[in-house]
């Protein structure tokens, strides 16, 4: 089958959507871009393979009947299931990659108490795992490192108190090992935890069990269906670090316009907010940037604008948009130097305002910074795609769409669930278009 | 505002693995110019000769030939630290000294410079001038700059008022004003300042070779409307520029220099070549560009790069025009010696009002066969930077070609983002493909 991937290779994560021939999304997968953008790369493109995987499932279950009414919770339980095997089996990746690094003899005689401390502690970071993956369970993120850091912190504490050993042996191991583990690229095992989380969605959905032959048939045959990667197409700051020919390159500009197209094909201008630029893009009626402007010479008003801010306050950056959305007024902030609304913001809080209030301010401010890089680019046209990280940030959302009002009356705002993928999914649109358009022959004519 | 000339960085300063730099005679030859002029400037004092300084938009070096200055560019000493990476020091040196982070980076290299013990861009001493020789021509900055130098130096100051273009014309009351003031207050000062009285005689021998070397500038900057451009109008044209736009128009040398250029690249035009990089030549021209605004000095050849291996050419540039603007025309005229002095001043890039530089740029457009305009802002230029987004979008607007805005800086090295401004470019060279290819198959 043959399959259009686009990779955005962003500052924070890395996004890879998978395109079938008809242009239907597949798969959507993303990571933290770490150091290593190589990596990064092929861990996002092999999270969109699997759940290109899972939508291909999808289809064919579908097709062929066997599930009925309870297809989609089948679904579901089959990738926790599937997410609880990948998450074992990096789990025992953890475990040995320690163990390895407790007999390098750094840790001396304290090398027998750290070995048991770490049996006892993996020994229960396994046997929670399902319920960090049960229906309904919530996860502040998907990604790997952040899953079993957060367990293994809390439960090697425990541990080491109860065995009388210094917490920090026990950090030390962890904070050698999970890099490894990290970068490794578990391509080849996905049929092997596919299958096994197939028997533990039998075992949890016991009405299927009893069809389990006839559910099975169609996975099989999907898992036998190569997945050829026809065309890649990488984009983003991280794009030059790709193994690919400049061919297979585009500049996120380019893609985060397409993307926004194919997303809402009435678009017309696109705002993307990411970790460390922002971006406004005119496209026209197929797609193709007329024109473009991007915050120059600071980062101001970006993404990491606010994450410089949560650290200020002390908080999660995704609790700061519901707390700006509790303010009765807005705090005018004036500096949109990131630096300086650090400073600004402690002035507020001393002068005795309430911290909604001032938050609510410090979002207008970033979106006002955006309103003069749209300003610039040619203003806003109907219809207005918002994307990026920030678009998920309501406090943003609400600002925007009242200076956006004020400034240039009503209109459209679009602003997808999924807009963190607008840059992948424009490149895999490119692959697409590379391959299967007219625009192919023209392309390879312009190339040569 | 002005021009590498003769300039070469050494490979070790410039890049970690040295490499041999490919240019053609004529770029060796302005070097060599170049570089006498600071020896000439060097050894001034010994030689009983005053020194002058001037800027190089409405400079008027055949009038200072005439008392035996020797010619000192201050925007060019700036860059030429600059592309030998000195400049950073002497900007940080004036910053110490009290000046802005704000304030136009030529004015505080040339003051850093000065400071930093007064030795020029090759090493050899740059005293101080004699005579600050203020030909003002819609440059704010060059009134303070000269101001500045004179508080903290010395050295007299003689100021030419040249009248801005505001209705885009230059009327003869705007000439006659010119001449008036050169004959009554500029001649009489530098006869006065330098000792030698002023002989027209010699003033017009000097014109006669600004115009041939004009025509031949003239004739070579525009092989760049031919497919492939045998130039760059940019990158390889501050190159081409140096000599006539500092201290050699009016000079025999000058004329010799643009005539080797002249037949250099006809024989490159005739050879069906693409302009000559620093590694060769140029991979295949693919983008054609108009560039508004001054280089980034400080990166030139990383910044060129960025062109060059994106098969980029600039095929038209303003700033190649920022010492004269002579391809619609105007030429030195030996027969009205003074007359054509005041309309060079007026006719200057700098002098220019808004919609003649939206006119100008528009024709470059069109003539030279343009995908589009490319505006580099300079983040210290308090004078040129206003309005150029204005200037961008009308472009797009009357041309329907894509344009696109970079920031960089003159001699700040601070200023310079590699990656931000590389992934602009190649956003925007993209952009034109894309748009091509929309063109042939929506």
């Amino acid at each position: 089958m043959r399959l259009f991937i686009g990779i955005d290779l962003g500052s924070t994560t890395t996004k890879a959507v998978v395109l079938d021939e008809s242009r239907e999304v597949l798969g959507r997968g993303i990571t933290n871009s770490r150091s290593n953008y190589d990596t990064a790369a092929a861990v996002a493109k092999h999270e969109a393979l699997v759940a290109a995987r899972f939508a291909l499932f999808r289809r064919a279950l579908g097709k062929s009947g066997a599930l009925g009414a309870s297809l989609d919770a089948f679904i579901a339980q089959l990738e926790r299931d599937f997410r609880l095997e990948q998450f074992l089996e990096q789990l025992g990746d953890l475990e040995a990659e320690c163990a390895k690094n407790v007999a390098t003899g750094r840790f001396a005689e304290a090398a027998t108490a750290v070995g048991a401390a770490l049996a006892e502690t993996f020994g229960r970071l396994r046997e929670e795992a399902p319920s960090l993956f049960a229906a309904g369970a919530r996860r502040k993120s998907d990604f790997f490192r952040d899953i079993a850091g957060s367990r293994y912190l809390a439960v090697a504490e425990e541990v080491a108190k109860a065995a009388g050993l210094r917490y920090e042996l026990l950090l030390n191991v962890f904070d050698r090992s999970i890099l490894a583990v990290e970068n490794r690229v578990y391509g080849e095992n996905i049929s092997r935890n596919l299958l096994a989380a197939l028997e533990r969605t039998f075992a949890a959905l016991p009405g299927t069990a009893a069809r389990a032959d006839q559910i099975r048939a169609p996975i099989r045959d999907v898992l036998a269906t190569p997945l050829e990667e026809t065309y890649v197409v990488g984009t983003g700051y991280g794009r030059a670090r790709l193994p690919f020919s400049k061919e297979h390159i585009r500049s996120e500009i380019l893609c985060h316009g397409l993307g926004a197209h194919v997303m809402y094909p009435g678009t017309r201008t696109v705002l993307d907010i990411g970790g460390q630029d922002t971006k406004a893009i005119q496209v026209d009626a197929h797609g193709i940037v007329e024109s473009f402007q991007m915050n120059d010479r600071c980062a101001a008003g970006c993404g990491r604008y606010l994450g410089y801010i949560a650290d200020e306050m002390n908080m999660g950056l995704h609790e700061l948009g519901p707390l700006a959305m509790k303010a009765t007024k807005t705090i005018r902030i004036n500096s949109t130097c990131t630096v300086f609304a650090g400073a600004e913001l402690r002035d507020r809080l001393a002068l005795g305002e309430r911290r909604e209030d001032i938050m609510a301010g410090l979002h207008r401010a970033i979106v006002l910074r955006a309103m003069s890089i749209l300003a610039r680019s040619g203003g806003i046209r109907d219809e207005f795609t918002f994307t990026g990280g920030v678009a998920k940030n309501e406090a943003a959302v609400k600002a925007l769409r009242e200076l956006v009002f004020e400034n240039y009356g009503a209109m459209t705002i679009n602003i997808n669930p999924d807009s963190i993928y607008t840059g992948a999914l424009g490149a895999a649109t490119f692959a697409w278009r590379a391959v299967c358009e007219e625009g192919r022959v023209a392309e390879r004519r312009e190339a040569a | 505002m002005s021009t590498p000339a003769g300039s070469r960085a050494t490979p070790a300063a410039q890049t970690t693995t040295p490499k041999a730099v490919v240019k053609e005679d004529a770029m060796w030859l302005q070097k060599a110019l170049i570089n006498r002029n600071y020896h000439d400037l060097a050894t001034a004092r010994e030689r009983g000769r005053k020194i002058a300084a001037t800027f190089v938009p409405g400079n008027l070096n055949e009038l200072l030939m005439c008392f035996d200055f020797a010619r000192s560019l201050p925007e060019t000493n700036a860059l030429q630290n600059a592309l030998r990476k000195r400049s950073g020091k002497l900007v940080m040196e004036a910053e110490r000294d009290g000046q802005s982070e704000d304030v136009c980076t030529y004015v505080k290299a040339d003051i850093g410079m000065f400071l930093q013990g007064e030795v020029g861009p090759t090493g050899e001493p740059l005293p101080r001038p004699d005579v600050l020789l203020l030909s003002y021509t819609g440059c704010f900055t060059f009134m303070k700059w000269f101001e500045l130098i004179r508080h903290k130096f010395g050295g007299e100051t003689v100021m030419l008022h040249v009248p801005y273009q505001a209705d885009g014309r230059i009327r003869p009351a705007m000439r006659d004003y010119v001449v008036k003031q050169l004959r009554e207050t500029v001649i009489p000062a530098l006869e006065r300042i330098s000792g030698v009285k002023f002989d027209i005689d010699r003033l017009r021998e000097y014109l006669k070779e600004s115009q041939k070397a004009e025509e031949d500038l003239v004739a070579v900057l525009q092989t760049a409307k031919h497919r492939p451009s045998p130039i760059d109008g940019y990158f390889g044209a501050v190159y081409y520029i140096g000599p006539i736009f500092t201290a050699f128009r009016g000079t025999p040398e000058a004329t010799e220099y643009y005539r080797v250029l002249r037949a250099e690249i006809e024989a490159r035009l005739r050879a069906g070549k693409g302009p000559l990089t620093p590694e060769g030549d140029h991979p295949g021209e693919k983008y054609r560009l108009v560039v508004e605004g001054p280089p980034n000095w400080t990166h030139f050849r990383d910044f060129w790069k960025m062109f060059y291996d994106e098969g980029a050419v600039v095929v038209a540039s303003t700033y190649s025009k920022v010492g004269g603007v002579y391809d619609f025309g105007f030429r030195h005229d030996p027969a009205r010696p003074l007359e054509s002095l005041a309309e060079y001043c007026l006719g200057c890039y700098t002098n220019l009002n808004f919609a003649q530089r939206i006119d100008m740029i528009c024709r470059y457009m069109d003539d030279y066969r343009a995908d589009g305009l490319l505006v580099n802002s300079i983040k210290s230029c308090n004078s040129f930077s206003a309005g150029q987004l204005l200037i961008l979008r009308e472009v797009e607007k009357r041309t329907g070609r894509p344009a696109a805005f970079i920031e960089s800086d003159l001699v700040d090295p601070r200023y310079f983002s590699a990656a931000n401004i590389r992934n602009r470019l190649e956003s925007y060279f993209q952009m034109i493909r894309q748009k091509r290819l929309a063109a042939g198959v929506h």
